[in-house]
């Protein structure tokens, strides 16, 4: 028993000089893999325009029921994605959405990708719904912009995104 | 002047005991986070310094709650009852040795030298040892009356549970430090303390040592026999009904009685604010300046001495908190009951006979510190259960026999 005892001691004083395993979060994020589920990203093409078709499908394959699509028929001289229809409206409620990646799936143009951001806090229910606007990749940046984290670590992003009509 | 040397003590020791209490909460936190590979609290102020105030804050500002079924009166009254004994423990703990009277010398001679008036200790009683005794056992008044007036079933175990802890190891402290007690031959902690001029109490009393350290672990129920408040037994005993700046009081006194109790085993058994050296420190600095500026330095590197020592005490005690499992209640009992109250009888039988028999306290002392190790190496044997590897050979060999 005694010796046991000892033992014990022992290897907590052991650990006491070892570096901890902490992570300081705020001050260093720990680096995601490359398949990370994180949030949704709406993805263009190489020329600018938007992948979303407006086809719903990702919606239909949600099983949490957080994404809302309502699409409006493209004008033919200045169409927003190369389909008939874009998404007018989309909508992910973060609350509901399971990070599943079942829409990343579904979708037939690989414009929505589940990426590496994970910081999703909120003070209000209301702010958990991402409209297009936050979705969407900004446009000066185009089609293929790697995540800064990804940058950061020579990485690429995943494969959906990297696919190209 | 008495008076106010006297107030400016308590008020000084009230505030550093508090002061204590509130940073050794950090100092467990932040050495049982290494010791458990971790970090521990470092976001407020710089190596998290600031934390305890925050604690403070945020528990100062938490909504205070009485139960509907308390008894009002004494579960409000509980936490005092609770961090009161814990405070005035501190009243004949020597500190350290400034005396402002005269010179240095008085410290160590107990006062025979010349007039002794040593302003870090607030009373000099000649029953002192029996003061500690009689104190930290009121401190279970009030966890006892929490545990009852919250009212709660959890509460009312938890209170039951320490009430019987406290009074089981009471027994084996009270007899352990009767052993100190009868090998310095004074109730007094002062000449306690300067008795321990040849050897430290540990050397006599080193069986002593042992049992006074366990059950005075018990007796703050700190781990590994903290099971007054188990977690998963009883969410956290006496103090699950109370909040706020209540709850926190409950913690005080458990911890300033953890410190108190680290103070108690440094005078008893590490030699007070004894140090190697600081008699010949005291008559140099008194050869250069004379021999007010030599007792403040005296004073001054005893104290720091003493509070080494009870940091030394307190760190053991975070590390025993990281090593060892929570004992059963079962083996608590039999602990205290069938080992370490024994334990202290031999204790003091062999204390009585060999301070009889042997004339010289250097020789007693060895005799005591070998009879000490012997009895514990006997005791640790008897104790030993049947070791699974043995149990495990005689199975196969067994299963080897069978045709």
């Amino acid at each position: 028993m005694f010796g046991s005892l000892l033992k014990g001691l022992q290897t907590t004083w052991r650990y006491m000089f070892r570096q901890p395993v902490t992570v300081q979060y705020p001050d260093v994020k720990r680096p995601v893999r490359e398949r990370f589920k994180g949030r949704h990203e709406l993805k263009r093409f190489a020329n600018g325009m938007e992948r979303c078709i407006g086809c719903s499908l990702c919606a239909a394959a949600c099983p949490a029921d957080a994404i809302l699509v309502v699409p409006a028929a493209n004008d033919p001289q200045d169409p927003v994605s190369p389909g008939e229809r874009y998404a007018a409206t989309y909508e992910i409620n973060m609350l509901r959405c399971i990070f599943c990646g079942y829409c990343e799936d579904a979708c037939p143009t690989n414009a929505i990708v589940l990426e590496h951001q994970y910081e999703l806090s909120f003070y209000d229910r209301r702010s958990s719904i991402y409209t297009k606007d936050m979705l969407l990749v900004p446009q000066d940046k185009g089609h293929g912009e790697v995540p800064p984290i990804l940058e950061q670590l020579g990485r690429q992003p995943s494969p959906p995104a990297r696919i190209d009509l | 002047m008495e008076l106010i040397i006297l107030i400016t003590q308590c008020l000084i020791i009230t505030l550093a005991v508090t002061t204590g209490f509130a940073y050794l909460t950090l100092f467990e936190r932040r050495l049982l986070a290494r010791l458990q590979h971790r970090v521990g609290p470092n976001r407020a102020g710089p190596f998290g310094l600031l934390q305890p105030i925050a604690d403070a804050v945020k528990l100062f500002f938490k909504e205070d709650i009485v139960p509907t079924m308390a008894d009002k009166r004494v579960y409000l009254l509980a936490p005092a009852l609770a961090v009161i004994p814990a405070l005035i423990i501190w009243a004949v703990i020597p500190l350290g040795c400034w005396n402002i009277a005269g010179g240095y010398e008085a410290c160590f001679d107990g006062g025979a030298s010349g007039p002794l008036s040593n302003v870090l200790q607030i009373a000099d009683i000649n029953v002192g040892v029996l003061y500690l005794l009689a104190v930290t056992s009121i401190g279970v008044y009030g966890l006892t009356l929490a545990g009852w007036a919250s009212n709660s079933k959890y509460s009312m175990l938890g209170g039951i549970r320490s009430s019987a802890q406290l009074i089981s190891y009471e027994l084996a402290l009270g007899l352990a430090v009767l052993g100190a007690v009868m090998s310095a031959g004074t109730l007094s902690t002062t000449e306690i303390v300067v008795g321990q001029n040849v050897l430290w109490g540990i050397v006599p009393q080193f069986l002593g040592f042992v049992i006074f350290m366990i059950s005075a672990t018990a007796e703050v129920a700190r781990a590994p026999f903290d099971l007054v408040e188990a977690e998963q037994e009883l969410t956290s005993g006496y103090n699950t009904e109370y909040g706020s700046m209540k709850f926190a009081l409950f913690f005080m006194a458990e911890y300033i009685k953890l410190i108190a109790v680290s103070a108690i085993a440094v005078m008893f058994y590490f030699g007070g604010w004894r140090f190697p050296g600081l008699e010949t420190l005291g008559s140099g600095v008194t050869d250069l300046f004379g021999p007010t500026v030599g007792a403040l330095v005296v004073g001054i590197v005893s104290l720091l001495a003493f509070l080494g020592k009870v940091a030394l005490f307190l760190f053991v005690s975070v590390w025993v908190r990281a090593s060892w499992p929570r004992v059963r209640y079962d083996q608590l009992m039999s602990l205290g009951w069938k080992w370490l109250l024994p334990l202290a009888l031999i204790n003091i039988f062999m204390t009585a006979v060999v301070t009889v028999l042997v004339p010289n306290q250097i020789l007693q002392g060895v005799i005591l510190l070998v009879l000490g190790i012997i009895v514990i190496a006997v005791a640790l044997r008897l104790s030993q259960t049947p070791r699974i590897t043995s149990q495990v050979k005689l199975a196969k060999t067994t299963e080897q026999m069978r045709p």
